[in-house]
């Protein structure tokens, strides 16, 4: 008796491991199991609260589609049950052929924007990193203000805007790798000077590209794309690009999350420990600045989801990037598709941007967090 | 056991290295010392390779540095920098469990043979207690010591330490040399304390801008005529229960010299 009483607050200390050590056969010393099943955790209640959110995104909207209703025409498209048609040809196409592209789309890019906001900020050793400080958005966004305004790429047809866009997002990642490269080797710092520094030059071009058009109009599209929008979505469109990139992506920035863990220490830390910090930064930026242009290109700039998910992700689960990057494109996926619901309906019948929404709800969820932070460190 | 041979290293026009040969023998603790700017820290690093050698070379177990791959290398040379580790919100035992980096595949997960070597780990700096802790909240000598642990496991034959006893305090200054002196690995550690130097290294390298000094046994190389050349400070040493000690004066010249100017 004596010596359970003994035990007890070493149990209670922290809860997570002392349940832990009591349930499974070896202790968990280290605590790393009770991490483990702590991630585990998060990515099933995640999963499920994305499928929810799936269900109700698709059903919202002009017309009201009932949960249920939704959720038989996906299964019957997915998986073919229930095979009887239970539901009216118009709520059968809204459903699979209008809204649902542009839930698969917010999930891809919410997640994408996310597990590239991890491996940036890990990257440049700086939790203030976003996506969007590489340029890379600038450079597509100067492609897409290029073929709304002058037309560019109309050979491509309905996908001249997002090939354009791709274009431009190229441009500017060779621009920063090269400006990034010219001491010899890449560095943090340099990358983001060099990200900085063609941001400008390329929103330079954009703007300039907006004043030299003259057309009100065209200015309003372009600013609209700017703001991002899940609108351009559909089965047939860039969207197979997108799920196929960022699907590689995450599986890749997962893999390599002891190397990430690594290079977020520091440079000599991932050199001792037998990985070249420069020759690992080279080609997470080739994978970054890849599934950035495909995801500026397919909808737009969405700001403040890759900056802010990143730190949602380590609040839950911790610091290692092999629990951080899956659970964070789960957060990315869900934050967007409830943002694109807010666009879609709080201004009814008119859409407003989904950059907008992200950036409103994330603004002030950044501020709390630096005042958890200065909390914490003082 | 780790060979440089007659290893040089510039920055810009000026020679920072200058043709230092050193080897550090199995199982002994090699110290570097000198004064600031003398090149100890860049020495140490052209050892483990974070920067290329001009001219010669250094070689592992008789195997040229250059030969080795990244990876090869941090299997056999396990080295505690001087780094911060900004924000990181990492476990000690997910600190520690970095070592274990050089071991694994890209595809393989940490086995359960994995975290007994990290769990031996903790336990031999007795950091066993803070497995679960947050690395960012330890105090500076729990650090070192997590990143001593980290670095045994990397289960390397050779160990290099860049001031590990830095900020901190005298007493955990004692504790963490005195683990490191424990351990049989082939060691060498860059030291600004002297005395720290005599205690727990069997030889010294001592430097003087980028060139050797002196080398050799520790009680030859803490003669206090070289170190007073070197450091322009007047020494005494005393010897008392077969421990030397340091003591340390300003030169009436240099107080003169600062006062002057």
């Amino acid at each position: 008796m004596a010596q359970t009483a003994r035990e007890r607050p070493v149990a209670s200390g922290r809860s997570l491991a002392g349940r832990a050590s009591t349930s499974s056969p070896a202790p968990d010393r280290l605590g790393l199991r009770a991490q483990r099943r702590r991630t585990v955790s998060w990515i099933i209640g995640l999963s499920a609260l994305l499928l929810v959110s799936i269900v109700l995104g698709v059903g919202a909207g002009a017309v009201q589609i009932s949960p249920v209703t939704v959720a038989k025409i996906i299964g019957h498209h997915l998986i073919g049950w229930p095979a009887e048609v239970t539901w009216t040809l118009p709520e059968g196409s809204i459903v699979w052929d209008v809204r649902m592209p542009r839930v698969v789309l917010g999930i891809f890019v919410g997640a994408g924007l996310a597990v590239c906001g991890v491996a940036l900020q890990a990257m440049v050793r700086n939790v203030l990193a976003d996506p969007y400080l590489l340029g890379i958005n600038s450079g597509a966004s100067s492609g897409a203000a290029a073929a709304i305004l002058f037309g560019f790429g109309a050979g491509f047809g309905q996908y001249a805007l997002p090939i354009s866009a791709f274009l431009g997002a190229l441009v500017a990642s060779f621009l920063v790798f090269f400006i990034a490269r010219s001491g010899g080797r890449v560095t943090s710092i340099r990358l983001l000077l060099a990200g900085v520094a063609v941001g400008y030059a390329l929103y330079a071009a954009t703007s300039f590209l907006i004043f030299a058009s003259g057309s009100a109009q065209g200015a309003r599209s372009v600013l609209f794309w700017l703001l991002g929008s899940l609108g351009l979505a559909r089965w047939d469109g860039p969207l197979a690009v997108v799920v196929v990139v960022i699907v590689g992506t995450i599986a890749l920035l997962t893999i390599w999350g002891r190397r990430l863990d690594a290079l977020a220490i520091g440079d000599e830390t991932a050199h001792t420990l037998g990985i070249s910090p420069e020759r690992f930064r080279t080609v997470l930026l080739a994978v970054v600045a890849l599934a950035i242009g495909v995801l500026v290109s397919a909808a737009g700039s969405i700001g403040f989801v890759g900056l802010v998910v990143p730190h949602m992700a380590r609040r839950a689960v911790g610091g290692v990037h092999a629990h951080v990057v899956p659970v964070a494109a789960l957060m990315g996926a869900i934050l967007l598709v409830w943002a694109d619901l807010a666009a879609r309906l709080l201004l009814q019948p008119q859409e407003i941007p989904i950059g907008i929404v992200t950036s409103l709800v994330g603004a002030p969820f950044l501020l709390i967090l630096i005042r958890r932070f200065q909390a914490e460190s003082s | 056991m780790i060979r440089a041979e007659d290893v040089s290293w510039s920055y810009g026009d000026s020679l920072t290295i200058d043709g230092i040969s050193l080897e550090a023998r199995p199982g002994r603790v090699l110290g570097l010392i000198g004064p600031n700017g003398s090149g100890k820290t860049t020495l140490l690093r052209l050892l483990y390779g974070a920067l290329k050698t001009k001219t010669g070379h250094v070689a592992i177990n008789d195997k040229d540095l250059r030969s080795m791959s990244a990876k090869a290398t941090a299997q056999n040379l396990a080295v505690v920098v001087q780094e911060s580790v900004g924000e990181s919100v990492m476990t000690v035992s997910e600190m520690v469990m970095l070592g274990r980096l050089p071991h694994l595949s890209t595809f393989q997960r940490a086995s359960d043979h994995d975290e007994d070597i990290v769990a031996d780990c903790l336990e031999r700096v007795g950091a066993l207690p803070l497995a679960s802790r947050s690395f960012a909240g330890l105090s500076g000598g729990e650090r070192q010591r997590v990143l001593i642990a980290r670095a045994l496991a990397q289960e390397a034959t050779h160990l290099l330490l860049d001031e590990p006893t830095n900020h901190l305090d005298i007493r955990y200054q004692h504790e963490v040399l005195s683990i490191v002196r424990a351990l049989d690995t082939t060691t060498i550690v860059v030291l600004h304390d002297l005395n720290l130097a005599a205690r727990y290294c069997d030889d010294l390298v001592l430097l003087r801008s980028g060139s050797v000094a002196a080398a050799g046994p520790t009680s030859q190389v803490l003669d206090p005529q070289t170190l007073t050349e070197v450091y322009g400070i007047g020494v005494e040493r005393v010897e008392s229960g077969g421990q030397l000690h340091l003591l340390f004066e300003p030169l009436r010249s240099a107080m003169a010299e600062a006062k002057q100017s």
